[in-house]
């Protein structure tokens, strides 16, 4: 067995300037990344943009247009897809309705020739891997959504693939179920050390399993990065859309070099920030973003380096946060806060003026 | 309803009663179905009981003498004329069926995995042939098997013989082989519906973990269709073994089969009570043989597993 925490850093998958044309319709546009052994990649975007046009391609359902994809080294072009080292959880489950629980998760082996004793031991830890060793004799129609999931999980875990495709595996559960299918999958992928490619267009669920995350639109891959980098130091304003809220400062192009942009403002004044992959600058303006969670409200007299006037305009109570609306004499939209309520945020009224601390290490600059 | 009289109860309270008696799920589903029972008891129930009842009776030249007797059954079962000709039905159905299903298999592979967005239309012309009457295509299998028929002028053209040969028509092949063709759609479409519910994904998972074509196909989508098949073999079972118009018209002397015994029970020897006790007989057996073919059917389907 692996050592299960480790990545080796080895590339598993290697997606080359894949295309894939329905017809006139470009499904996927030129989709290149490297997936790594071990790693629990997900592939996170709006529907329709293409997540399960490339898991098919990876699987071998589907060829591309153009390009290549090699998995742990081999070339996969003209392999079919029972011949490759890939197994897939359906966002359906597919879970075989003329057979138990235990014929299902034992279907891919009995191809195998493995005895009796071996073949019933796999299938037996498979079961108990996914907490399923109690309803082996269940038909397929007598189980639970949650149950389903589980037996397609382990069906494709009690192959030993190389890399496991999840289409949307948790997308048909209710919400507290898929929470807790979040960390019991995240659990397992440690444990059993194989590559997990996800596929989903929740960006909480993205964010809280992955290793590295790939944002797509349209057929593009937007952004590969840790889910920490993508939150924080997203590249695209659309990237920065996608994973929640976010407050769009118009800057000026100060002074640029190969890895840094600064930037003037008219309400943040002026700021340096990394310059995101891909920038060009147009025109000499540029757009800054700042997650609403990044501006702490000042109270009386405290002091920040850093610091924004302006007016409440609204506020939205959420429980654990309060959500306030604050005009800026200088910027053309208002900005977004986010506050905890533990200070009383939900108590300040609307209309009165507060200041605004922020760090600008939290502005980044965002391609267009 | 005297008995309103004599309750405490007031009419009117029992009226309500019984209207809502009519307006509950059991009382609407009677309801609805008085109808279609009324419609099978006068022509389903009725003319078998009628069957029934004179296959106990005794035939006594013009009249029926109707004293309790099982001799019939007795010559429809032991006579070796009856048996053989009960047999030999049984055998071109079960044959009619098997082959049919067969056939028609592909077929509705091809339309359900292939057919596209044409599947409409591909079923539509299949039945294109069968807008003609059965006569008609019985007919035409004559002009094809007939001794200066279709196929041997292309026989003897193409030089395989020098000579008609004269066993192709007024044969039990021949009456198999019209019946096949007019079958197939009736086991085309119950394998097509039984093919169009399998969930593709059940397909790609099979693909997916590790099975080809072909054994995915005996894994999965064989046995999911089973039902439809089952459907397809007792649609043409059942009916076949009763067939007389098909022997009378190609089967020649060889073809006959128990229906046309029947026939000439009830109508030339103007036996009833034996032609009754035939045909029940044989939907006795039938009966019997379309359990067997379920059953094994089902044991074909735990093996595939
Ligand atoms: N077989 C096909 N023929 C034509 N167009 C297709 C086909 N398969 C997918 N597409 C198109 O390709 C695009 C991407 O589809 P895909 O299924 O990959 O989306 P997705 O990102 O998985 O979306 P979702 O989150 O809704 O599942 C869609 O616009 C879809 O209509
Ligand atoms: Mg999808």
């Amino acid at each position: 067995m692996p050592d299960p925490n480790a990545q080796t850093g080895k590339a598993m998958i290697e997606i080359s300037g894949v295309t894939r044309k329905f017809g006139a319709f470009t499904a996927l546009d030129r989709v290149s990344a490297t997936i790594n052994e071990g790693e629990f990649f997900s592939l996170l975007g709006p529907s329709g943009c293409g997540k399960t046009t490339l898991l098919r391609l990876i699987a071998g359902f589907d060829q591309p247009t153009e390009g290549g994809i090699t998995i742990d080294g081999q070339p996969m072009e003209g392999m079919p897809a029972n011949r490759r080292p890939t197994n897939m959880v359906f966002q359906s489950y597919a879970i075989f309705p003329h057979m138990n629980v235990q014929e299902n998760v034992a279907y891919g082996l009995k191809r195998m020739r493995l005895d009796k004793a071996e073949e019933k031991r796999r299938v037996e830890e498979a079961l108990t891997q996914v907490e399923l060793g109690h309803l082996g004799k269940r038909r397929a129609n007598e189980l639970s959504g949650g149950q389903r999931q589980r037996v397609a999980l382990a069906r494709a875990l009690v192959m030993r693939p190389k890399v496991l495709l999840l289409d949307e595996p948790l997308s048909a559960l209710d919400k507290k179920l898929r929470e807790q299918m979040q960390v019991e999958l995240r659990h397992l992928q440690k444990q059993v050390g194989i590559t997990f490619i996800l596929v989903t267009h929740d960006q909480y669920e993205a964010l809280a399993m992955s290793d590295r995350i790939a944002v797509m639109f349209d057929g593009q891959i937007a952004q590969v990065a840790t889910p920490k980098d993508i939150y924080q130091r997203p590249v695209t304003r659309q990237v920065a859309d996608f994973l929640g809220g976010m407050n769009f400062v118009s800057a000026e192009v100060a002074a640029e070099n190969g890895t840094s942009l600064t930037l003037k403002t008219r309400g943040f004044g002026q700021v340096k920030t990394e310059r995101p992959e891909g920038f060009v600058v147009n025109g000499g303006t540029a757009t800054l973003g700042i997650r609403p969670e990044r501006l702490r409200v000042l109270w009386d007299d405290d002091r920040s380096e850093n610091e924004i006037a302006g007016r409440v305009v609204d506020r939205h109570y959420f429980g654990e946060i309060t959500h306030l609306i604050v005009e800026i004499p200088d910027l053309e939209t208002p900005l977004s806060v986010i506050e905890t309520n533990d200070f009383g945020a939900d108590d300040i009224p609307v209309g009165s003026q507060i200041r605004l601390a922020f760090d600008p290490d939290a502005l980044v600059a965002l391609r267009d | 309803m005297t008995a309103a009289v004599d309750h405490v109860m007031p009419a009117p309270r029992q009226r309500t009663v019984r209207r809502n008696w009519l307006r509950s799920e059991q009382g609407r589903g009677f309801t609805l179905l008085s109808l279609p029972f009324l419609y099978a008891l006068t022509f389903l129930v009725l003319p078998m009981l009628v069957v029934f009842a004179h296959s106990f009776w005794t035939q006594t030249y013009l009249t029926i003498d109707r004293s309790f007797t099982l001799e019939n059954y007795r010559i429809a079962l032991t006579e070796p004329i009856y048996r053989d000709l009960l047999l030999r039905s049984l055998f071109i159905s079960l044959t009619v069926s098997v082959a049919t299903v067969l056939f028609a298999y592909p077929i509705a592979y091809y339309i359900s995995f292939y057919g596209g967005r044409r599947k409409g239309l591909w079923l539509f012309l299949i039945t294109v042939p069968f807008w003609t009457g059965y006569l008609l295509r019985v007919m035409a299998w004559k002009v094809i098997l007939g001794y200066n028929g279709v196929l041997n002028t292309t026989l003897m053209g193409l030089g395989l013989t020098d000579k008609p040969v004269e066993s192709l028509l007024y044969s039990t092949n021949a009456v198999i082989l019209t019946l096949i063709h007019a079958w197939a759609v009736f086991a085309v479409l119950p394998v097509f519906v039984s093919l169009e519910k399998i969930d593709r994904s059940l397909i790609e998972a099979a693909t997916d973990l590790g099975d080809g074509p072909l054994r995915r196909f005996m894994r999965v989508t064989l046995p999911l269709s089973l039902p439809g098949v089952t459907g397809a073999l007792l649609i043409v079972m059942i009916p076949t073994v009763g067939d007389y118009v098909t022997p009378k018209l190609v089967g020649g002397t060889e073809g006959v089969m128990i229906a046309n015994a029947i026939q000439a029970q009830f109508g030339r020897a103007s036996n009833w009570p034996l032609g009754a006790a035939l045909t029940v007989s044989t939907m006795v057996i039938v009966t019997a043989m379309a359990g067997a073919a379920v059953v094994v059917m089902r044991g074909f389907v735990r093996a595939l597993r």
